[in-house]
Parts: C-alpha cells; sequence; structure tokens
C-alpha cells in the first residue's frame, strides 16, 4: 500500500518501477522461451530397454540332479543336497541367499498349492549352517501377498529358520527387458530384491496346471514377473522358457512329496492330491521339470515349454543324462544311525 | 473519438472474432467453415493456459507462447485483457449494462463499490495454480534425494551467505538465521525422505474449470452454436449434439444472468485469469488515478467503474480493468490515465491475507492426491473412457487439457463429446468419445482433432502416423480402443437373422470384423417332404404357407439327412415347391418321400483385436437400435501400454 499526497511521480521513483517492470517481462520473456515447445510431446518415447540375465549358477559346477524318495520332505531334501556334496557345495560363507517360493495362493499347506513351509524352514536352516549371511523368502503370488504368506504358513516358516520375508511392493519391479527376448521386454521385473543376492534357490511344488500342462520349477519364476503379467497365458509356454532363460539359479527343488494331480493350479482339495514321494533337486531347471512330468504322468510331448526350453540350450529334457544321484529315505539314512 | 469508444470497438472487434472462430470451427463446402483462420488465436492469447500448463507439464505448446504478449503488455498497461479483449468480459459487461442501465445513480455507485469478497478470484487463482504446480513442487522437495549435489551447493552457498552476514555484521542476526535455516533443511529433507518413494504422478490441469477463456469458448461451442443449429442459420454441417451439457449451459447462464444482480460478477468475484492480470499490473507502467487529490467526493467516476476498485479513493490497481469510464465520468476531469500514481493514493496488492493464501494452496495441492485414491488412473480406470486418436497418456492428457472444446466443436463427426465423471471429477468436460451419437465414428483418414488442441493433450498426429503408414508402419495405426462383439444382442449370434452391418463398415484392411458362416435350421410350421424333383427344383407333398418368406437369398434347403448333403441357395418358392440356384444343382433329383429342412445362413462376427483400432464405426451403424451388439472400450488403446489385451510379437 502505498500513500502519496501529490501525484508528483520522482525520478527515482518511475526508475524503480521501470527497472521492476523491466525485469517482470524479461523473467516472462524468458521463461515463455526457454520452455517453448513448438513440437509437442512426440509418441510415448521408446525407452532404453534394461537387459538383464541372472546368473547365480556356480562355474565349474556342471549338472547335478538329484532324486529321493521318502515320505518325509526334511529328510528327502536332506538327503538329496547330502547326495550333491553337501550344502555347502552351493552355498559359501556369507553369501545372501534368496529363495524363490510358490506361495501364489492364499491357502494352507496341506494342500500343496504352494510350497511346503517345513522345507523352507529347512533349507533357510542349512543355508544359516552353511555360513550364508542371510535368507531372503520372496514371491510375487497371485492372491493377495499379505494373505498369501502368512495362510500358507511361509511366513512363520521363514521367520522360524531367521529368514527374511519380502512382499512384492511396487518400489521393487523395475522395467527390464530379458535378452533376446520376445515377451518379457520393459516388463516389470521383481528386480531390486536381487541387488545384493549371491545365490538363488528355487523351490516349486510339483503341480498340475491347466494351461501350460504343468507347475514346476520353471513355471515358478512367474511369480519375479509384476504388472498385468496374465497377458502372458496367451503364449503361456513361451514365457515359461523365456523365464527359464531369465534367470539360471544356484540350484532348484521340486518338491514331489504330495502332487497336485488335478484342478491345478489352485487345487482345493485333498483328493487332488496324490502321495508320489519324491524330492528332486537340480542344478538343472529343465531336467527337474522332465522328471516332475513322470510323477504327473505326463509325456514332454505335453508339456512343449520342456522342449523349446531344452532346444535353447537351457538344460537337458534327458534327465537320466546328468547321472542323477538316486537315494531312498525308507531305508535309515546313513547320517541318523 | 474518445476512449470509451474505442474500447467498445476493441471489445466489440475481439468478440466477434471469437464468435466468427467458433462458427467456422467446423468442416464443410461453405465458404465460412474451416479454412485456416488461427481459431485457437483468442485462447493462445490467455497466459493463464500457458502458465497453467507450463507448471504441469514444463512446456509452453506452440501458440500459446502469445500468452506472452498479454504478459508483456499487461505488465506495461494493467488489466487491458479484461476490459478491452476477453470475450466472455464483454459478455458480462454488455449484460451488466442492459441490467443496470435505469437505476438510480446511487445505486449504481453502490453496485460499483469494492467488495472484500473480490479476493476470492485469487484464492481461485491460487488453488488452480497449486494444482498445476504440485508435480513440480514435489519434484523440487525431492531434489535432496534425486539431486543431491545441487542441494549440497545450495545449503553451502546459503551457509557461506550467512557467515559473511555474520562477519560484516550486517543488521542480520547470525544465531537466529541459522537456526531458521537448520529447521528449512531438516524439513526440507525429512519431506524428500517421505515422498522419495512416490511414484504416482499429481500433474493435472483443472484451470479449464474456470479460465474465461476455457469457459466461454466450451459454452458457446458446446451450448450455444448447437442451439442455432436448430434455427435457418445452421452454424454445422449437421445439428451438433452434445452429451451432458446441461451442468456446461447452467454456469454459463448463471455467470452471465449474476451481472443483473452485480456488474461483472465473474470478473470482480471469480475469474482466475483477471485475479492473474491483477498481480502481473502491479508494476505496470501506466496506470488509472487522479491527477489531484482534491476531489468533490462525488464519487461519479465509480458510476460506471467495471472494476469495482475504488478510482474516487484510494484506487486498487490489480482490481482495475481499464474499462476508462472514470475518464469520462469525472465532471472535473481529475481521472487520467498516467504513469504517476493516484493523488489519493493507490493500493497495489490484492487483498490477501498469508492464511487465505495458505489455505488456497494447501486445498490445491490437496485436491488431486485426494481425488486420485479413487484409482481412476490406475486398477479403477474406466474403459468406457475412449479418447480420440492422439490424447497422450491419461496421466500426461489430464495435465494438458484444459476443456475448452475445440476438440469437440471441430470433430467432423461430432463423435467427442464432454466426458462426465467417468474419468473422474478432474476428467469433467474432456473429451471422450461416444459412438452411439453423431454422424459417423471416429473417421478412418481423419485428424482434426489433434491438430486443433491448443495444448497437445491431443497431440498432433500426421495421417500416416494415424494410420500406421510409411515409417511408422512398425508401430501400426494408432488405436483407441477395442470392439467387443455382445453375442446375447447381435442378430445373427442370438436371433438367427443376417446383418454384419459392423463387418461391412470396418475400414481398416484386412477387416479386424470376420465372420464365421452357420446354417440354422428354421421352424417353418410343417414338415417338408418331397413329391417331385429335378435337379433344380423340389415340390412338396402339401403346400406349405411359410414357403413364400424364403426365397431372401439367405435361405437354403438341405435334404436330410444333413451330413450327405450340402445346403443349396434357395432362389425363388412358390407355396408347394422352391428352386434352388444353378451353381449347385442336386446331382440326383430328389426322390418323392425326401425330407427336407429349410436353413438360414448366418455370417457371426468376431473381432480381430489385433486388427481393431476402435473407431466405433461399427458400433455407430450396429442396427440394434438401443445397446449396441458391438461396442468399442478403450481396451488395448496405443496410448497405454498397461491396458494392452494382447500379448505383442
Amino acid at each position: 500500500m502505498r500513500h502519496l499526497k501529490n501525484s508528483r511521480l520522482t525520478r527515482r521513483q518511475f526508475l524503480d518501477r521501470m527497472a521492476k517492470a523491466g525485469i517482470s517481462i524479461s523473467v516472462a520473456c524468458a521463461a515463455g522461451f526457454w520452455f517453448h515447445d513448438s513440437k509437442g510431446p512426440s509418441a510415448s518415447s521408446h525407452k532404453e530397454a534394461n537387459l538383464f540375465q541372472f546368473d547365480f549358477s556356480i562355474d565349474g559346477l556342471g549338472q547335478k540332479m538329484s532324486i529321493v524318495r521318502g515320505a518325509d520332505r526334511v529328510a528327502t531334501l536332506r538327503m538329496a543336497l547330502k547326495s550333491l556334496g553337501g550344502v555347502e557345495t552351493f552355498i559359501k560363507k556369507g553369501d545372501r541367499v534368496l529363495l524363490k517360493v510358490n506361495a501364489a495362493f492364499a491357502s494352507p499347506a496341506m494342500l500343496s498349492a504352494t510350497t511346503h513351509p517345513s522345507i523352507i524352514t529347512e533349507m533357510a536352516r542349512l543355508c544359516f549352517q552353511a555360513g550364508a549371511a542371510s535368507v531372503v523368502v520372496m514371491d510375487n503370488p497371485i492372491n493377495d501377498p499379505a494373505s498369501c504368506f502368512t495362510l500358507t504358513g511361509i511366513e512363520d516358516a521363514a521367520r522360524s529358520a531367521g529368514a527374511q520375508v519380502l512382499l512384492p511392493r511396487d518400489d521393487l519391479f523395475t522395467p527390464m527387458t530379458v535378452k533376446d527376448a520376445k515377451l518379457i521386454k520393459n516388463w516389470p521385473i521383481l528386480y531390486k530384491p536381487f541387488a545384493d543376492i549371491t545365490k538363488v534357490i528355487g523351490m516349486a511344488p510339483l503341480k498340475d496346471h491347466h494351461r501350460s500342462g504343468a507347475s514346476m520349477t520353471m513355471k515358478n519364476w512367474y511369480g519375479l514377473l509384476g504388472g498385468r503379467r496374465n497377458i502372458f497365458h496367451q503364449d503361456i509356454h513361451g514365457i515359461i522358457m523365456e523365464l527359464a532363460k531369465m534367470i539360471k539359479p544356484t540350484f532348484v527343488i521340486l518338491d514331489g512329496t504330495t502332487t497336485m494331480m488335478t484342478n491345478g493350479p489352485t487345487g482345493g482339495s485333498l483328493s487332488d492330491l496324490k502321495n508320489t514321494h519324491t524330492m528332486i533337486v537340480s542344478t538343472d531347471q529343465v531336467a527337474a521339470d522332465a522328471f516332475g512330468a513322470s510323477l504327473l504322468g505326463k509325456s514332454l510331448d505335453q508339456l512343449p515349454f520342456i522342449g523349446k526350453a531344452q532346444a535353447v540350450g537351457l538344460g537337458t529334457a534327458d534327465y537320466m543324462k546328468l547321472n542323477p544321484a538316486m537315494g531312498s529315505v525308507e531305508e535309515p539314512p546313513v547320517e541318523h544311525r | 473519438m474518445n476512449i470509451q469508444t474505442t474500447r467498445r470497438i476493441c471489445q466489440i472487434f475481439f468478440f466477434v472474432l471469437f464468435l466468427w472462430f467458433c462458427v467456422v470451427t467446423t468442416l464443410g463446402e461453405q465458404w465460412w467453415q474451416l479454412r485456416g483462420w488461427p481459431v485457437n488465436w483468442v485462447i493462445q492469447l490467455d497466459p493463464l493456459v500457458g502458465l497453467a500448463t507450463l507448471l504441469s507439464t514444463g512446456t509452453v505448446f506452440a501458440g500459446l507462447l502469445w500468452g506472452l504478449a498479454t504478459i508483456v503488455l499487461t505488465i506495461l498497461l494493467g488489466r487491458f485483457f479484461c476490459g478491452w479483449l476477453c470475450p466472455f468480459g464483454a459478455i458480462h459487461q454488455f449484460v451488466g449494462f442492459l441490467a443496470r442501465r435505469k437505476r438510480p445513480l446511487a445505486e449504481k455507485i453502490k453496485l460499483n463499490r469494492y467488495n472484500d469478497l473480490q479476493s476470492i478470484k485469487y484464492w481461485i487463482l491460487i488453488f488452480l495454480l497449486t494444482v498445476s504446480a504440485l508435480e513440480l513442487a514435489i519434484d523440487l522437495i525431492r531434489l535432496p534425494a534425486t539431486h543431491s549435489l545441487l542441494f549440497t551447493i545450495l545449503v553451502l552457498g546459503f551457509l557461506i551467505w550467512i557467515i559473511l552476514g555474520a562477519v560484516r555484521k550486517t543488521g542480520m542476526n547470525p544465531k537466529k538465521t541459522a537456526f531458521l535455516f537448520l529447521i528449512f533443511i531438516g524439513v526440507w529433507l525429512l519431506s524428500s525422505a517421505l515422498l522419495s518413494g512416490s511414484k504416482t504422478s499429481t500433474a493435472s490441469v483443472q484451470i479449464g474449470l474456470l479460465d474465461p477463456i476455457s469457459l466461454v469458448y466450451r459454452s458457446i461451442n458446446l451450448v450455444i452454436l448447437p442451439l442455432f443449429d436448430r434455427t435457418s442459420i445452421s452454424v454445422s454441417m449437421t445439428p451438433r449434439a452434445y452429451a451432458g451439457t446441461g451442468l456446461i449451459a447452467a454456469i454459463f447462464l448463471s455467470a452471465v444472468l449474476l451481472n443483473l444482480a452485480v456488474p461483472r460478477f465473474y470478473c470482480r468475484y471469480l475469474c482466475p485469469a483477471g485475479a492473474l492480470f491483477g498481480v502481473l499490473s502491479r508494476f505496470a507502467i501506466w496506470r488509472i488515478g487522479k491527477t489531484r487529490n482534491e476531489c468533490t467526493d462525488c464519487h461519479l467516476c465509480e458510476r460506471n467503474c467495471e472494476g469495482a476498485c475504488s478510482p474516487a479513493s484510494q484506487i486498487r490497481i490489480n482490481e482495475c480493468i481499464l474499462c476508462m469510464n472514470c475518464l469520462k465520468e469525472c465532471s472535473h476531469h481529475l481521472m487520467t490515465y498516467q504513469t504517476a500514481p493516484s493523488a489519493s493514493g493507490e493500493i497495489l496488492s490484492p487483498d490477501l491475507s498469508r492464511r487465505q493464501f495458505l489455505a488456497s494452496a494447501v486445498s490445491g495441492a490437496a485436491a488431486i492426491p485426494m481425488l486420485r485414491i479413487s484409482g481412476h488412473l490406475d486398477g479403477n480406470w474406466d474403459s468406457a473412457l475412449v479418447r480420440p486418436p492422439g490424447a497422450l497418456p491419461e496421466k500426461a492428457f489430464l495435465s494438458r487439457c484444459i476443456k475448452c472444446g475445440q476438440c469437440m466443436r471441430i470433430c467432423p463427426t461430432n463423435v467427442i463429446h464432454p466426458a462426465g465423471i467417468q474419468g473422474g471429477l478432474e476428467g469433467l468436460w474432456t473429451p471422450v468419445l461416444n459412438f452411439r451419437m453423431g454422424t459417423s465414428g471416429c473417421q478412418y483418414h481423419c485428424i482434426a482433432c489433434g491438430n486443433l488442441c491448443p495444448t497437445a493433450a491431443i497431440r498432433p498426429l500426421s495421417i500416416n502416423e494415424r494410420l500406421g503408414k510409411n515409417r511408422y508402419a512398425e508401430k501400426g495405426p494408432v488405436k483407441i480402443g477395442t470392439a467387443f462383439v455382445d453375442r446375447g444382442r447381435c442378430l445373427p449370434w442370438a436371433m438367427g437373422r443376417p446383418c454384419i452391418v459392423c463387418q461391412e463398415n470396418c475400414p481398416v484392411s484386412p477387416k479386424a470384423i470376420q465372420t464365421r458362416e452357420v446354417f440354422n435350421t428354421v421352424h417353418t410350421g410343417s414338415n417338408l417332404i418331397v413329391a417331385k424333383g429335378d435337379p433344380l427344383f423340389i415340390e412338396f407333398q402339401d403346400a406349405i404357407p411359410a414357403m413364400k418368406s424364403f426365397a431372401t437369398g439367405d435361405h437354403y434347403v438341405m435334404l436330410l439327412p444333413p451330413e450327405n448333403h450340402l445346403p443349396r441357395r434357395i432362389l425363388s418358392t412358390w407355396e408347394r415347391g422352391l428352386r434352388v440356384a444353378g451353381e449347385h444343382p442336386f446331382e440326383t433329383p430328389p426322390l418323392s418321400g425326401t425330407r427336407v429342412d429349410i436353413q438360414i445362413r448366418l455370417q457371426q462376427p468376431w473381432v480381430d483385436p489385433k486388427q481393431c483400432i476402435g473407431c466405433g464405426i461399427c458400433e455407430h451403424e450396429c442396427p440394434v437400435p438401443g445397446k449396441r451388439a458391438i461396442r468399442v472400450t478403450a481396451d488395448n488403446e496405443s496410448r497405454a501400454p498397461e491396458h494392452a489385451l494382447l500379448l505383442k510379437g
């Protein structure tokens, strides 16, 4: 507010006002021309693809596989790992391990739609025993994540062994592209949790799957996809092959103790399940899935993703080539004697 | 010629120009239809449009730079735009003049008295600009997290300034300054940490709700011109109809009619552009004022004062719209337009307390994040919201669209309509396609809307880009949605009637609508048993009353059992028999006693989403009158990868 008793404008006042007006005009003009955009926005610019491929395999170890029969998951898992030289073969002191479990559905463990809690506890325990610095249990489930981890018992199982559970928060996803991929291109991947991980173990239950034929260790990586991923069901065998291409795990565990034979991948009834009493541990996920097919009573031709994965060199469907260590815990195991 | 006459001529000129631009924004063969006029010029001259989109997008699009001319002139001259140029202002001034023409002098003066509530328009301006600037503000708050080096330099610079201040012993209290500075940095760092994980975009432009130029364009385009379309002076190719214009009309009418109670009500109390000019006129070189303070206090100068800016006492420069009426009214010739401040003093700043400023800014900042909790930009998006081809991804679109209605006016088929709240409250009056209305769907070779849009909310496409030709061949055509067949309403699917109008009208090649051929047995009400047959003719044992309705060319005759025979097209019938087409004569003439079915050949449409561009011509042409049997939704629109329906590759 300015009061002036007479309308005489002093030179100083006038120059002051001129200067302010001049500065305002200059600022406006500078801003106008600086920010001027004569062309307008272009079509959503093609983002530079973040190429990636996870490789957590151990150099020089070669492809190994172990198949152990028995009803006790924990015992068969232990034996399978022992027959491959013990967990120390894979997990070294200071390793930060990620367990990619299947926590897809918010249903109790007894329905076998998800990775059984007992082997999660055991695997985490073994990792720590081998000197792992940390163990993270992770999945991007289909049902509500928090409910899935709670109701399946996976959260308690992980915690009881001192492992950390990681729910798939939005900010953990990054749009990524798998090298030479047709499908996983600029797609949100649960990528950030892998930042300081040194070993990855895939832990899948053995299940029937109406779209692909079977959900086993390769299909288990679907839980690393974010976004509206179900669009990939239009090419299910292609996406499973690309998922296997996306990640080379340290090893995978295929739990065929209780197999979901029908109504997969959700199941929902004990009558969908069958005791097949087999635990598979393999560094070759294609071989693990090929063996799993036999437990499901399916031929490899019924599961084209296995052939596709083999064709691009991700592993062998002829698992006998790996000379798998066979065992059984029906007979008293050595270490319990 | 005195200054008021000049002003009136100027107002009339711009009003007529504006009307002319509205009228010519239509396609057609007449001389008065679109012929390259700069129809957006009046919008572009409005700096509020440029400023709001600058804040929300960081750019000033093409012709919006014209707003700079208005800004420069306003800084030099004051609010000339309101008094001399604004077509909405001209309407208000004229209606206000009619309303108070016969009122007594004292009442006129009273009507033009300044009212404290005139500062409401500044609240509105601050609210709307904060809405636009929020994204920018959040980016600034995040500075410590995103540009830590820049932040450190800023902090260090400030520290040096404080130290220098302490050393040189200026008036500043270094302890207090340092303390405040620490608190400020602390709050900044905390807010930065708080907001660093947030990825949600908050950019939005809502200026169009009340910006006078957007408002008057929208009202004239969507309400007033369509009224004339229904008289003998039609101003569009076909009479225009726009869905949901009730609210637009109500607001326009209220704004105009309020002049009956208070002259220039909208300009004085509500107009955010006026408020912006008010702020800009602070350093005006020339302003209205008295030459001498000695005055009879007759207040005659306020008789026709359009701005209610109190010229008789301390004039409020930010309210003065340069109507120049006071110059004539003052019988002592005290009022003038000069470089010196008024002899009775002047008030330069809006009547706005810090508290009011903060309240408006905080509500503006909260508005969009609060609205977006509804999820209408994420999982809860409405697929009925089909945007015109070239519309930016929804968030970018909402940070540009000023709801002016230019795209709706130019659209040759009248398929673009103002949205209701299906795109969220913030999407009110933004363009949405309604395929049931207009003359046809979205025309295959048309790029009018994007090339007219003043803010590039719909970006200018080339024909090649729209159609996916030449260098756009790899990207393919611009898709605005996908058509879905409703098999429960479709004539060939549900009702056994041939149709496929949708397939015929599909403009893409190869057609996005394909058909499946099926033969359905028709109920004839009788047993059809052959009495006599030859290669082309069948005569039945009984007269069949329904037989006359089977000579449609779509009906076929089938000898039973069907597995041994082909359906043969019926060319003509009479009550006791029929003739089949010569292309498939019976190899062995049907024997007496053979049973026969009449069948109808149906082509049932299905959509290939890979080909469909969502133009909606099929929906427009579908003969099912109410809810169409083929309808377009925004699924698979090119602008939103997250709405993809198909796997690529």
